[in-house]
């Protein structure tokens, strides 16, 4: 899969979807989209660009092994549940506070920082599975 | 519109079912695809089919206005299919690694955990 | 947004509003922690030194938390908490009680023994791949699955907790191990996607997915809805969870090529969350339709424990031969579920308690055995006796235990279980029962004779690897076995007190909705 073409595209092509993964993630605040979704888009892109350029350059790409960033979402996400502990609500209800940035106010919330875990998560899991055949395809 | 998804689920469920009676993992794995899909609109099925609004809460109301579609099926369908498309991915890995190193993917073929012809335990000594 | 409409409207239609004290927590801190554990190990993969002792101390904390909210149930009855604190039936309630909380102790006792003799029988290697996390996880999926309130939620668990197995079955990818896991997960997977084709069923028909809702809303759809379908679907769903005959040919072609600690931890606990969930759905949710299939169940329990002891009267590997004792102790514990009387609930309660411990011990003990006598064969095994006399006190008791014989803790169990079913008018069960018991004194008898007693066979490699861990392991959990056969009458009334929460769930019902309210 090394044509000229791809491999000159794909980078550009994987930022974009990454990018573009973000915007998903934060969308599902308020409307269609959310971590899992979002955590797809960013795992497929992490895939093309490991057919392009070789799943090392990936690797060294996302610096952590993509099992510890599943694990530091799954960590956020159960982190997250937690923080009802503390104004005596049950596990996993929602907790939220309002920021005023520079005069916009901007709404925070424990199921924001949950869903963050989620696209953590299935980052971590899909691209540990796709990275894995991808390199076995190699060898 | 109920009949016409259920004979759609019956026709999921017996291809499925079909597909794993073979003796190749490779077909068993379609047919696991396509069992999980027969189930996912089962539920869908279950939670009754309505061509109504979607479930939104009006700004000014604290209730919907009128009936809504049910949302409880999606949300289950869409964990159903998080955790089906999860295990689909780990069963192709480990389905391809099984081929890879035992040579085949013929299930009669796969006796490396259970050998034919063990000997039988020492009966005294 | 959501903070400027909190004021003007009123909350109790559709929340819970009382404060939820820490004492509440109790109740999903065996999920929560696990989990926490999990995650960090994932993140420190590389600092394989710390991997034991965090794993160790998580468990220890869970069994802690196991042990104050089994306590605290028994005191206050049962614990109800309600994700999101949404007003059941619309949030996912998690609800303990003693049944759950009970068998989740027991697990977690199992998995920490488990994990103490994992930090030397699994090297770096294994704890690079995962084997901590995903025993974590699994940890997570089966105290999900014993303190869930709500059908489709143990569904979920039931997931976590095998594809978490998927894991630690593979762990090493032998050619063994990949084609035993091959089997394992396709047969697994279909028995849950069933599964979940017969939760979408239940909320077809019942519109509702709480277990408490589904026990009080039985009653009035008995004539509507196709319930006694629907229990015969949850019946092979977790029937072949639970490895039961005519469908647990998964079991003996997988158990046996895992690392023996992940063996351990799948033969004490993993066929239980099946019998859990039969007697959960069938005894709590479905009586009357139990009590139509009691004739089939019982032909069932009689078939999966002689079948199983007979598979294991027939093999040669000590792992193989434990694999199908865990399936003849399945069918011990469908017996009480056919009986469905209060005694006979209790004791397949009971024995699920002693199996737990016992088959995590002889799988412990088969892999101590190993390491003394280098290999699993029973022809090349003998002669530990003279060089080690201090497993055979641990086997004997274990084998004591695993038949039902005294001092151990098999007795009770089994003695509830006999007695329950003459008092049922079932006594051809009570002679299963009991044929079982002596065909398992004599398969287990044999290896004890052979690996022990036998003197050395000549020719065989003699490995030194030291057996401390193994000891310690060993020891720990002879405790509970003697205590609970020389003083079972606490365990018995603990027992008795889960049987009782599930065929009467007007108490679980009432913690649950304790206005009667969200009908």
């Amino acid at each position: 899969m090394s044509t000229l073409i791809f491999r000159t595209t794909a980078p550009y092509l994987a930022s974009l979807m990454v990018l573009f993964s973000l915007f998903v993630l934060l969308r599902g605040h308020n409307e269609p989209g959310g971590g899992f979704i979002g955590g797809l888009i960013a795992a497929s892109a992490l895939a093309i660009y490991g057919i392009a350029c070789g799943v090392p350059s990936v690797r060294r790409a996302i610096y952590f092994h993509p099992m510890a960033i599943s694990g530091s979402g799954l960590f956020l996400a159960a982190l997250s549940g937690l923080v009802s502990l503390f104004v005596e609500q049950p596990f996993l209800t929602g907790q939220w506070i309002t920021l005023n940035v520079l005069g916009v106010p901007l709404d925070l919330s424990t199921v924001l920082f949950f869903d963050i875990g989620v696209y953590l998560v299935v980052v971590g899991s899909i691209t540990s599975i796709a990275l894995g055949l991808e390199e076995r395809e190699h060898a | 519109m109920e009949p016409i998804f259920a004979v759609t689920v019956a026709v999921f469920f017996a291809t499925s079912i079909y597909l794993l009676l073979s003796k190749h993992i490779i077909r068993i794995l379609l047919g696991v695809a396509i069992f999980g899909n027969a189930v996912n609109l089962t539920i869908f099925t279950a939670g009754r089919l309505m061509r109504e609004v979607p479930p939104i809460i009006p700004v000014d109301l604290d209730m919907p206005a009128g009936a809504t579609a049910n949302p409880l099926p999606q949300a289950l369908i869409l964990t159903a299919i998080v955790i089906s498309f999860s295990f689909f991915a780990f069963l192709l890995v480990l389905a391809f690694r099984s081929y890879q190193e035992l040579g085949t993917d013929d299930t009669d073929g796969m006796r490396v955990a259970e050998p034919e012809g063990e000997e039988l335990p020492p009966l005294g000594y | 947004m959501a903070a400027e409409t909190t004021e003007q409207i009123d909350l109790s239609a559709a929340m819970i509003l009382a404060p939820a004290t820490p004492a509440d927590w109790l109740v999903v801190a065996p999920v929560a922690i696990p989990i926490l554990t999990g995650a960090v190990l994932m993140m420190i993969r590389h600092q394989t030194r710390l991997h034991g002792a965090l794993a160790v101390t998580g468990l220890t904390v869970t069994f802690i938390c196991n042990v104050l909210l089994l306590m605290r149930v028994l005191g206050e009855g049962p614990q109800v908490m309600t994700m999101g604190r949404w007003l059941p039936p619309f949030g996912i309630t998690f609800a303990a009680d003693t049944l759950g909380a009970s068998l989740a102790l027991v697990a977690s006792l199992a998995a920490l023994i488990g994990a103490l003799y994992a930090t030397v029988d699994i090297g770096a290697v294994g704890r690079r791949y995962g084997f901590y996390p995903f025993m974590m996880l699994m940890m997570a999926g089966v105290g999900g699955s014993f303190l869930t309130g709500d059908i489709f939620n143990l569904y979920v668990w039931f997931e976590v907790f095998l594809i978490s197995s998927f894991g630690l079955l593979v762990l090493g990818s032998e050619k063994r191990q990949l084609d035993g896991a091959t089997k394992y997960a396709i047969l697994n997977l279909i028995g849950t996607t069933l599964f979940l084709a017969t939760v979408a069923m239940l909320y077809g028909a019942f519109g509702t997915l709480n277990m408490a809702d589904i026990a009080r809303k039985a009653d009035g759809l008995r004539d509507a809805a196709p319930l006694t379908t629907l229990a015969v679907l949850f019946l092979f769903a977790f029937g072949m969870k639970a490895a039961a005959f005519p469908v647990n040919f998964w079991l003996p072609a997988s158990y046996h090529t895992p690392r023996i600690v992940t063996a351990a931890l799948f033969g004490g606990i993993l066929t239980k969350v099946g019998v859990y969930g039969l007697l959960r759905v069938l005894v709590m949710l479905f009586p009357p339709e139990r009590e139509l299939l009691s004739g089939v169940i019982a032909w069932a329990a009689a078939a999966t424990m002689v079948v199983g002891i007979m598979g294991a009267l027939a093999q040669t590997d000590l792992r193989r031969v434990l694999g199908f004792v865990v399936i003849s102790s399945v069918g011990i514990m469908l017996a009480g579920l056919a009986l469905g009387t209060p005694g006979g609930l209790a004791g397949t309660i009971f024995y699920a308690f002693h199996s737990m411990i016992v088959l995590t011990a002889l799988y412990l003990l088969a892999g101590v055995v190993n390491g003394l006598g280098g290999g699993y064969s029973l022809r090349t095994l003998s002669g530990i006796y003279t060089s080690h006399p201090a497993m055979t006190v641990f086997a004997l008791l274990m084998m004591l235990a695993a038949a039902g014989l005294p001092p151990a803790s098999g007795l009770w169990p089994k003695i509830m279980l006999v007695r329950a079913s003459i008092e049922s008018g079932l006594p051809w069960l009570a002679f299963a029962i009991l044929a079982t018991g002596l065909l398992t004194t004599l398969a287990l008898g044999r290896v004890f004779i052979l690996t022990l007693w036998r003197p050395q066979v000549d020719g065989t490699a003699r490995v030194t690897v030291s057996p401390a861990t193994g000891y310690l392991a060993l020891l720990i959990l002879s405790i509970p076995v003697l205590f609970m056969g020389l003083y079972p009458q606490p365990v018995i009334s603990v027992a008795e007190s889960a049987a009782d929460g599930i065929l009467d769930a007007s108490t679980y019902i009432g913690t649950v909705f304790p206005e009667g309210g969200g009908q």
